[in-house]
């Protein structure tokens, strides 16, 4: 169906802005569809603990995921199902993650947005804000040891992480080192119910790159065709050597912080502002005024991806639930250096 | 010629470097200054490009060496002193300790602590913080007492695929010598019996060895044969070799540099209990240092941790029942 759509456009920068934009919006559209089906199964009790959404963040999150490339590094945070999806990530996985399977990147062990493939530089996250950055570094920073060059890592944070010792050492790490890292910051004006007034005073998140001499980029996070653009850049400018990049991008978020959440906290004057405006939306009008697709086409493209997601959750729902029988409960990977002692067996 | 506990740390990283080239160090100072102790003096020279300064940043050390080991180093980092490695506390039991059994994926990093008490330290450059660490699962806690073993485990240490915590007691860095580095050694794991006796078990590990030893000579001089167990390892522990001493002694005194509650001498005491209570003649006992801050003033330091005479004094008590 995309291909379709892009053989009818000129070729050109054109055809690969099109293209890009349109392979973007597709994955935006992928994680609401899929938030919305994990939201739905949150609420109807088929979920283990919370369900963190991504709504309203689509377009930037998505914009890291393109991109990157499938060699370079990516650590992403709860709001990035978009992201996820755009680095690689199966929406099989993402929903046996939420349910819990023992065939998900994390066997059941760990759930939710806490996923990922380390070996294949998709790192999946701790709840501990800003302590996946030095993480990142470390990756380029081997890649850089081992004569690897030209990879970029990316992560993903909020507001509410800029006030973590971790973001700051770590930002720190990555200018003094030099590092290709690229730090996305999503102003989402709430880390869950604090408001951005009690979290810093500066004027923009942007102003703390000049502290730590890296260069900054803004972006209004609800226009996809900005964050493609400056968030290309800075992976760009990474990439080529000019060491860490800091993106920030002003946006809300149109969500809980998870779905327990109702946000009753939410200022109705930011909603009703042009950061409360959805991405999705934005970029949907962009890409009609554009030609770059129609209703009609926009419309099968979403059944097309419900069907995907239902079949998905089917299938996982009847894929077997984690054994604790099976699990051999063994924290280290040098199994003769476990530290055996089982009261119940007086081993 | 003799080599010190220090030398033999800076002797292991040396080889560790030289054979095995995802190797790394990464710390503050431990570049061309050679680190606060000297225990990478002249790595960076032989090692160029891999003995690296950090910022003063333990949480992003950490972290750092978690992304390296995820893309297949080994990196060693140097704490300047244990106490500080609170500060990247959460990056290491968060996320070192954490990765394989989440992921699948090992972490094979090491994080050297110097740790335990020396003249002068005072609460900040004092700390033996072994316990907190082997309360997690995920990593290997170790606590090498001879020169020997602080070779072989280090390098051991190095080639473990888990996160190793290696406590290298900095009051042993100068005051212990020995003729030579050892060509094989006991595998970690695995306690040894220091000294053997027959009428009392003392369990102790790094500088408290040592103490222990002193007493035993002491103890000797009265008659009494106390059989030593050097821990080496507080995670695992060699819970075997614990309770196979308390069977031929029939008593058991834990002694531990870190502070009383919990802790290593807590949990042998409470296996020794539940499965060996049999073994026991009289109630086992423990000595820890007392439970304030390390205290600065010598006078006050050597009343503050286990001494020889301490340790003598506690083992008379359960010798006399």
């Amino acid at each position: 169906m995309l291909q379709t759509v892009l053989d009818a456009h000129p070729a050109g920068e054109a055809t690969t802005k099109c293209d890009q934009t349109l392979a973007a919006f597709r994955f935006m559209l992928r994680a609401r569809l899929l938030d919305d089906k994990f939201a739905a199964l949150y609420r109807a009790g088929k979920i283990h603990g919370g369900v963190f959404l991504g709504r309203g963040q689509e377009a930037l999150s998505a914009s890291v995921g393109v991109s990157l490339k499938k060699t370079d590094i990516f650590a992403p945070l709860i709001r990035d199902a978009a992201g996820r999806l755009a680095f690689g990530e199966t929406i099989v996985d993402a929903v046996r993650n939420y349910l819990g399977s023992p065939l998900g990147p994390m066997r059941g062990r760990d759930g939710n947005v806490h996923r990922g493939k380390p070996l294949e530089g998709y790192f999946p996250m701790i709840s501990h804000l800003g302590a996946m950055i030095s993480v990142v570094n470390g990756a380029l920073f081997a890649r850089r040891m081992k004569g690897i060059s030209g990879t970029v890592g990316a992560t993903c944070l909020g507001d509410g992480a800029t006030s973590t010792g971790a973001f700051h050492e770590a930002l720190n790490q990555a200018a003094v080192e030099k590092l290709p890292l690229v730090l996305v910051l999503a102003d989402n004006q709430y880390a869950y119910s604090t408001p951005t007034s009690r979290q810093f005073v500066c004027e923009d998140l942007a102003e703390k790159a000049i502290g730590y001499g890296v260069a900054s980029h803004r972006v209004d996070g609800t226009d996809l065709a900005a964050c493609l653009e400056t968030v290309g850049n800075a992976v760009a400018k990474a990439r080529a050597g000019e060491g860490p990049q800091l993106v920030v991008a002003k946006l809300l978020r149109l969500c809980g912080h998870g779905e327990h959440d109702d946000s009753n906290y939410v200022d109705p004057k930011l909603k009703n502002s042009p950061l409360g405006r959805d991405c999705l939306k934005v970029a949907e009008e962009l890409l009609f005024r554009q030609k770059w697709t129609d209703a009609a086409t926009l419309a099968t493209w979403r059944r097309e991806i419900t069907a995907e997601i239902e079949e998905a959750v089917a299938q996982v729902r009847r894929e077997p639930a984690p054994d604790p029988y099976d699990e051999k409960w063994l924290a280290i990977s040098s199994a003769h250096l476990n530290d055996v002692h089982d009261e119940d067996s007086g081993s | 010629m003799t080599i010190t506990y220090l030398e033999a740390i800076r002797e292991a990283q040396s080889r560790a470097l030289r054979d095995d080239p995802r190797v790394f160090i990464y710390g503050q100072d431990v570049g061309a200054f050679g680190g606060a102790f000297k225990a990478t003096k002249n790595l960076a020279k032989e090692s160029p490009g891999r003995v690296i300064d950090s910022p003063i940043s333990e949480d992003a050390m950490v972290g750092m060496a978690v992304g390296a080991a995820i893309e297949g180093m080994r990196p060693i980092i140097e704490m300047q002193f244990a106490d500080f490695s609170i500060v990247g506390f959460n990056q290491i039991v968060n996320q070192a300790a954490t990765l394989f059994w989440r992921t699948n994926v090992p972490c094979p990093i090491t994080v050297r602590l110097p740790f335990g008490g020396t003249e002068g330290g005072g609460p900040f450059h004092s700390q033996s913080i072994e316990a907190i660490y082997a309360h997690y699962p995920g990593l290997v806690v170790l606590t090498p007492a001879t020169v020997e073993d602080a070779y072989s485990m280090l390098l051991e240490a190095v080639a473990i695929d888990d996160p190793v915590i290696f406590c290298e007691h900095k009051f042993l860095y100068y005051h212990l010598k020995a003729e030579k580095l050892p060509s094989e050694a006991l595998p970690i794991g695995k306690a040894r019996i220091a000294r053997e006796g027959r009428d009392l078990t003392v369990v102790a590990y790094s500088a408290m060895v040592h103490e222990a030893l002193e007493a035993a000579t002491e103890l000797a001089t009265e008659g009494w044969e106390i059989e030593i167990v050097d821990l080496r390892s507080v995670k695992p522990l060699d819970t075997d070799t614990v309770m196979a001493s308390v069977a031929r002694t029939g008593r058991l005194l834990c002694v531990g540099e870190a502070w009383p509650w919990g802790g290593v001498t807590a949990e042998i005491i409470a296996r020794v209990a539940s499965e060996g209570f049999g073994l026991l003649d009289v109630p086992p006992q423990r000595l820890n240092a007392k439970d304030t801050p390390v205290p600065y003033h010598p006078n006050l330091w050597m009343a503050h941790r286990p001494t020889a005479r301490a340790i003598a004094s506690a083992a008379r008590k359960i010798l006399r029942r």
